[in-house]
């Protein structure tokens, strides 16, 4: 099964950093949400592969092993 | 003492003295089922059609009046045909296929449940459940008039059920006084609230969703098309989510979430139902308010179907939430499943550990039916903030981007069940469709003139695809049919896709509901009869 990449892999990780901050600037709290989800969704279908996802979904828990 | 729960729409069976109750000691009877909803009058169509003498027990004297059940399946249709009432059904109902998902004033989505040809049976008929009742009803008249052992009391209300190693021992209240019967095997069939699940003290596990429902059945004129349509926060604010369905005679069903807190008295008046309505149709619409009511939903099963000699099915085994239509259906799937193998079981030709695959079939059924209808509750009554947020992002995604739609889930329609890797399953030696595998419900498909399903009829049958097969056999007490199908014949593309695919040929064993035992490319005895003990519980006695 493909594993969660969860080393970098965006080569200017700044430069999104600051575009995905940008954003949010502009949004109130409940805007945010929904415009987080709505991103969530979006880069899940990216993803499509359900194993990844539920890797994904697993470590944004922050779990200690 | 015996008062009415609700009143009736049909009155079918009035209380008449029974003979029984005259006798010192309590009548036997092979099968007694316990309620004459759908779900008991179909089991006893089903066993009496047998030749199983079956009793049906009912504290009322008819078909309760109201709104439940509109939406019913094509299997559930296909069941009917074998009992000899389906087309009674698709005649009167109100055919469908398409449904439309608006969130707010636009659309999000739309499906297509049959986008196939050759099926004898529509995807769904909407029909109201008095109706299907009825029909049901009608076939057992039928059927006793040609000597099938099926009674029906009316007002006998079962009050009392101590079951027994060999039998189960019942006290019945009637009009005249109470009086005791015994039966081989009880079937309870009396409803989500089901007297018989107390009596025995057994759990009914599960959730309850914090909603509720206004159903409206109204009458009128009107052009919409026959398609199901559902609003998520519609733009008339009638309601959190809102459903419209036709069905037969000019009458619509109309569905408006209010809210768990909603003050059903408050809202159960015309006129506050009438500003509801007007808002979603328009002022200027004329209609007539049939049926209203109030409804909160519950997705729970009994952990297994089968307690020694009572056996449940229906609602009192299992209840799901509308969505999907999964209630009544499923039911019928019950009664599909439990009906050859209590049959068999009552004629010696079976040992009674097949009624525990019963248990395992159908748990595994309620299982798949209960996930779908909750996961649908989910989306329509989201239970929390974040929740709703998803819920929310999903239909704001879905009008512009076509990825998002498969996650709108206004209600996954009820199909059959198949039963992967159950304990009566047979070998699955072809590399066919999956579709026709071994524990699903075959597909239909056009053969000379009619439909494949038609042609399988009540039995266990071999069906031969470009390979011949013995017409008809006797296997330890069982009657095998043979049926043989030349696939060089062009009228069988369809059967073709859907049993061969690539395979070149191949031997179908399929049990008397219709599901496939055991598939194989090339016919042996062997393999048949060990198959055949297989899917009749006989496996020990066939290694013995
Ligand atoms: C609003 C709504 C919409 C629905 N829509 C759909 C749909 O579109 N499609 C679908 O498939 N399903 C639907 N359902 C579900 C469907 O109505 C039920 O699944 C179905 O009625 C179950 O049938 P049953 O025979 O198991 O039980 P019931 O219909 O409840 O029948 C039980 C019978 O047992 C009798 N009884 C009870 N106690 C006793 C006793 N002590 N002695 C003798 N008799 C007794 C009762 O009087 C009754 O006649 C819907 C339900 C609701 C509420």
């Amino acid at each position: 099964m493909p594993r969660l990449i969860t080393t970098p892999n965006i080569g200017r990780a700044d430069a999104f950093y600051e575009r995905l901050i940008d954003v949010q600037d502009s949004l109130s709290e409940e805007e945010s949400q929904s415009y987080n989800a709505r991103l969530i969704l979006i880069l899940a279908n990216h993803i499509g592969e359900l194993g990844v996802l539920e890797q994904a979904l697993e470590a944004a828990q922050l779990k200690r092993p | 003492m015996l008062q009415d729960r609700y009143s009736l729409a049909f009155k079918l069976y009035p209380y008449a003295r029974s003979a029984d109750q005259d006798k010192p000691k309590a009548a036997r009877h092979p099968v007694i089922v316990m309620g004459a909803g759908p779900i008991g009058l179909a089991t006893a169509l089903d066993l009496g059609r047998q030749g199983v003498p079956v009793l049906v027990l009912d504290d009322h004297e008819g078909i309760g009046k109201g709104s439940r059940a509109i939406c019913f399946s094509k299997r559930t249709l296909e069941i009917a045909d074998r009992y000899g009432c389906g087309s009674a059904m698709l005649d009167k109902g109100v055919v469908w296929s398409v449904g439309k998902v608006f969130h707010d004033d636009r659309q999000v989505f739309e499906f297509n449940l049959l986008p196939e040809d050759g099926h004898r049976n529509p995807a769904f008929i909407n029909l109201q459940q008095p109706y299907f009742e009825r029909f049901l009803f009608e076939q057992i008249q039928t059927e006793i008039a040609k000597g099938a052992p099926i009674e029906i009391r009316g007002r006998n209300r079962v009050e009392t059920v101590t079951p027994n190693a060999d039998r189960v021992a019942l006290t019945v209240q009637t009009p005249e006084g109470s009086y005791q019967l015994e039966a081989d095997w009880l079937i309870g069939c009396d409803g989500a609230n089901s007297p018989l699940r107390g009596m025995m003290g057994l759990d009914f596990e599960g959730r309850v969703f914090k909603d509720s429902f206004l159903i409206a059945d109204i009458r009128m004129l009107a052009d919409y098309p026959t398609e199901r349509w559902f609003w998520f926060e519609p733009h008339f604010k009638s309601g959190a989510s809102a459903l419209m369905h036709r069905q037969p005679d000019d009458i619509w069903r109309i569905d408006f979430q209010i809210g768990w807190d909603a003050d059903r008295k408050e809202e159960l008046k015309e006129d506050n139902i009438r500003k509801r309505l007007d808002a979603m149709l328009g002022d200027d619409v004329e209609y007539e308010l049939v049926w209203s009511s109030i409804y909160t939903f519950q997705c729970k099963r009994m952990e297994k179907f089968r307690h020694g000699r009572v056996i449940f099915a229906g609602d009192s085994a299992h209840q799901v939430s509308p969505f999907g239509a999964r209630g009544a259906n499923s039911g019928m799937q019950d009664v599909d499943n439990l009906g050859w193998k209590l049959g068999l079981v009552v004629q010696g030709k079976a040992p009674e550990s097949l009624l525990d695959s019963y248990s395992e079939e159908r748990v595994y059924g309620a299982e798949e039916n209960i996930r779908n209808s909750t996961r649908s509750t989910d989306f329509i009554t989201p239970k929390s903030k974040n929740s709703y947020c998803f819920r929310n992002a999903v239909l704001d995604l879905s009008e512009r981007f076509e990825f998002a739609r498969p996650f709108v889930n206004s209600g996954r329609l009820s199909v059959p069940c198949t039963y992967d890797g159950l304990s009566l399953n047979g070998s699955d030696a072809v590399t066919g469709p999956a579709r026709s595998r071994v524990g699903s419900a075959c597909p239909d498909a056009p053969v000379a003139g009619g439909y494949l399903l038609d042609m399988l009829g009540t039995e266990f049958v071999l069906l031969g695809l470009g390979m011949d097969v013995p017409k008809r056999q006797e296997i330890d007490g069982i009657i095998v049919k043979g049926i043989t199908l030349d696939i060089n014949d062009p009228s069988l593309e369809l059967l073709r896709a859907r049993y061969l695919g690539t395979a070149p040929q191949a031997v179908y064993l399929i049990r008397p509901d219709q599901h496939v035992a055991a598939r194989w490319t090339t016919y042996d005895d062997n393999d048949v009869a060990s198959a055949l003990a297989r899917a009749c519980g006989k496996e020990e006695l066939c290694l013995a």
